[in-house]
């Protein structure tokens, strides 16, 4: 297993070099001129000539992208376009912080709600209540977030007055009670993003909940412990419960995708300055030193993320061994 | 799938048995999910919306593009079932039109990425092995791990303006006028081939997985031993055996895909105007005091898709089940 890390491991640079010059050169590849966009009015040409230079803009496509690389490789992102005398790495990494903050908080509420109700559909496997649950989850998961956020909004933004229409304050507000005991609350302003997030994610894991469930409670050991006399409940939370959970491992990857993928909408229709509206801000405004670093560190990430869920397999499930399976 | 196929082990002769012993792979699953009820209305469904994509022409009452702009924002009525568009145009029009642009895509998507693309190279993968089983599934890493969306966003967006420019340059030396740049057709280009790009990762790891247990089978090595060609090997006796993990994967991808186009073109890189979309008609009636004034038109598009994406949602579950002996 060790040689199959390390070689996993060693093909994660090559795997940045390939993305970071495929991202380079097809943000190269689009219409307009950056320089241009940046210079504004000031059109004078030698003036345009030294931003080029400036930006590392000059030159053929390869010198440009070995000029990015070794700068990259000594942490130094470039600086933004959009917003000019910040560093990349300075403008990324607290965006990323906040939306890590709303993704990982989505993330927890997709198991802590899909596990009990995936738990109840398959103990009432049989009645109408464990299709109606996986259908209704089925449901929620089919509703686009674009479609899902005006509705919400309208709702509890402009009818209810309930919630902030948008924005960003941090993951706690503080109620101060006679101005002496503080108690920590939620920030309103993430009620309607998390729900938005977290929405299409229990589908997913209440199914398999539901699934493994149903396939433990046939297995040999629970009727063992059944015929040994322990009680109902008893089977249910110490044999069947942690055996239903095993397989969730493999579903955090997924969900973990899908949430960042709902983060992108959430972000840029709630006004929330997490890094997925930062992503499409730069996007749109081809602001390319940005969308490189995005587009690296994204993925190695992704890479990282998925082997350690591999790896995690194997403690879970000692049968697996990885990368044998491979034969040649 | 109606010949015999050649996993099926030698079946106890004389016995004609009507039970699931003889029954290939795809026709046991198919079998299986005829009993869900569930599964059925959701292929009603996509049917529905699908077959109304197709006849788009003869079904709808208006064209996509007719405006009426003394009839702007109006609500359903007898002559506009779904009401009219903030340039008059009529929703139901504009939404069947718009299942005729999901089908398109997905349809091409499907074809070219996950079973071309898809199939063929986890075929190759898994049969071949070697180095072209490394090659081809380390490209599939560079694919899988670079973040879609945004990738695909920025693909759109600056390969646009060049297909714009090919399509004249096309629409230049062939018999077509203008059909390709004047009506957002060229836009459906880029959208598939940058979402053909991404779609066929998944589905080539399933294939070679499933490949790289079949080739070890005796059938297959029965079949190689008496001189079978590496084509008539994976066409004779592969394929008939991944051809239910084809679907299942298929199924599977349809909503994913018909979601990216929606998602692209609410994002203004996707199929462009006048030609209709889900995502423009969602994107249009989308802000908070439109939803609030108009809420058709949110309402219209969302049920739409929503309906396609719950259908895709219960027939995968459905398939799911019928895939673990359900």
């Amino acid at each position: 297993m060790a040689v199959y890390i390390i070689r996993r491991l060693l093909w994660l640079p090559f795997i940045l070099l390939i993305v970071s010059f495929a991202t380079f050169a097809i943000a190269r590849f689009g219409p307009g001129d950056p320089v241009a966009v940046a210079a504004g009015q000031f059109r004078d040409p030698e003036v345009l000539e030294q931003v080029r230079a400036e930006r590392g803009l000059d030159g053929s496509i390869l010198e440009q992208y070995a000029r990015w690389l070794s700068d990259a490789l000594r942490g130094d992102f470039g600086e933004s376009f959009l917003q000019q005398g910040f560093t990349v790495s300075e403008l990324i990494f607290p965006k990323m912080w906040i939306s890590a903050q709303m993704g990982l908080l989505a993330l927890v509420i997709v198991f802590a709600l899909g596990i009990p109700l995936g738990l109840v559909a398959a103990r009432l496997s049989g009645t109408w209540i464990d299709p109606f649950i996986i259908s209704s989850l089925l449901f929620l998961r089919a509703v686009p977030v674009i479609v899902l956020i005006p509705p919400l909004l309208w709702l509890f933004a402009t009818q209810l007055d309930l919630l902030p229409v948008g924005g960003w304050d941090g993951l706690f507000e503080i109620w101060w009670i006679g101005g002496v005991i503080a108690i920590p609350i939620p920030d309103p302003h993430l009620y309607l993003p998390v729900l938005a997030m977290s929405i299409g994610g229990f589908g997913g894991v209440a199914r398999l909940v539901r699934i493994t469930a149903l396939e433990v409670q046939q297995e040999d050991y629970i009727r063992t412990a059944r015929a040994k006399g322990l009680s109902e409940s008893v089977v249910a939370m110490q044999h069947v419960l942690p055996n239903s959970l095993l397989p969730l491992v493999t579903v955090i990857g997924f969900a973990l995708a899908s949430i960042i993928e709902g983060a992108f909408f959430v972000e840029v229709l709630l006004g929330i300055p997490g890094i997925g509206r930062f992503t499409f801000e730069a996007v749109v405004s081809r602001d390319y030193d940005v969308i490189l670093a995005m587009t690296v560190i994204t993925s190695a990430v992704f890479v990282l993320m998925n082997l350690i869920i591999e790896i995690s397999y194997t403690f879970i499930d000692p049968r697996i061994r990885l990368g044998e399976s491979v034969r040649t | 799938m109606t010949s015999a196929v050649a996993e099926t082990p030698p079946a106890p002769t004389g016995e004609d048995a009507p039970s699931s012993l003889g029954a290939s792979p795809g026709a046991l699953l198919w079998q299986r999910l005829r009993r869900k009820r569930l599964a059925m209305i959701s292929m009603v469904v996509v049917a529905i919306i699908y077959g109304s994509g197709i006849f788009a022409p003869v079904v709808a009452p208006y064209s996509y593009s007719e405006q009426n702009l003394e009839r702007t924002l109006e609500g359903p009525s007898a002559d506009h079932w779904l009401g009219t568009d903030r340039l008059g145009r009529d929703m139901l029009s504009r939404a069947i039109f718009s299942a005729r642009t999901t089908l398109i895509l997905t349809v091409a998507v499907v074809l070219s990425g996950s079973v071309v693309l898809g199939v063929g190279l986890g075929l190759l993968s898994g049969y071949k092995g070697g180095w072209i089983d490394g090659a081809i599934m380390r490209v599939g890493d560079v694919f899988g791990s670079v973040p879609g969306l945004p990738m695909l966003i920025l693909i759109n967006a600056t390969t646009r303006p060049r297909v714009d420019e090919l399509a004249v340059w096309v629409e230049e030396h062939t018999p077509l006028s203008n059909e390709l740049s004047t009506t957002g057709g060229a836009s459906y280009f880029t959208v598939a081939v940058a979402l053909s790009l991404f779609a066929w990762v998944g589905m080539a790891r399933i294939i070679r997985s499933q490949v790289l247990q079949l080739r070890e089978r005796d059938f297959v090595l029965a079949a190689q031993a008496t001189g079978a060609t590496g084509a008539g090997v994976i066409s004779r006796h592969l394929l008939p055996n991944i051809a239910f993990l084809i679907i299942l994967s298929v199924s599977a991808g349809l909503g994913a895909i018909a979601g990216s186009e929606i998602v692209l073109t609410w994002f203004g890189v996707g199929v462009q105007p006048p030609a209709a979309s889900f995502g423009q008609m969602i994107f249009e009636g989308s802000g908070a005091r439109t939803f609030q004034a108009h809420p058709h038109l949110l309402v219209v598009p969302a049920v739409f898709v929503t309906s396609l994406m719950f259908a895709f949602n219960l027939l995968g579950d459905a398939l799911n089940d019928a895939m673990r002996g359900r």
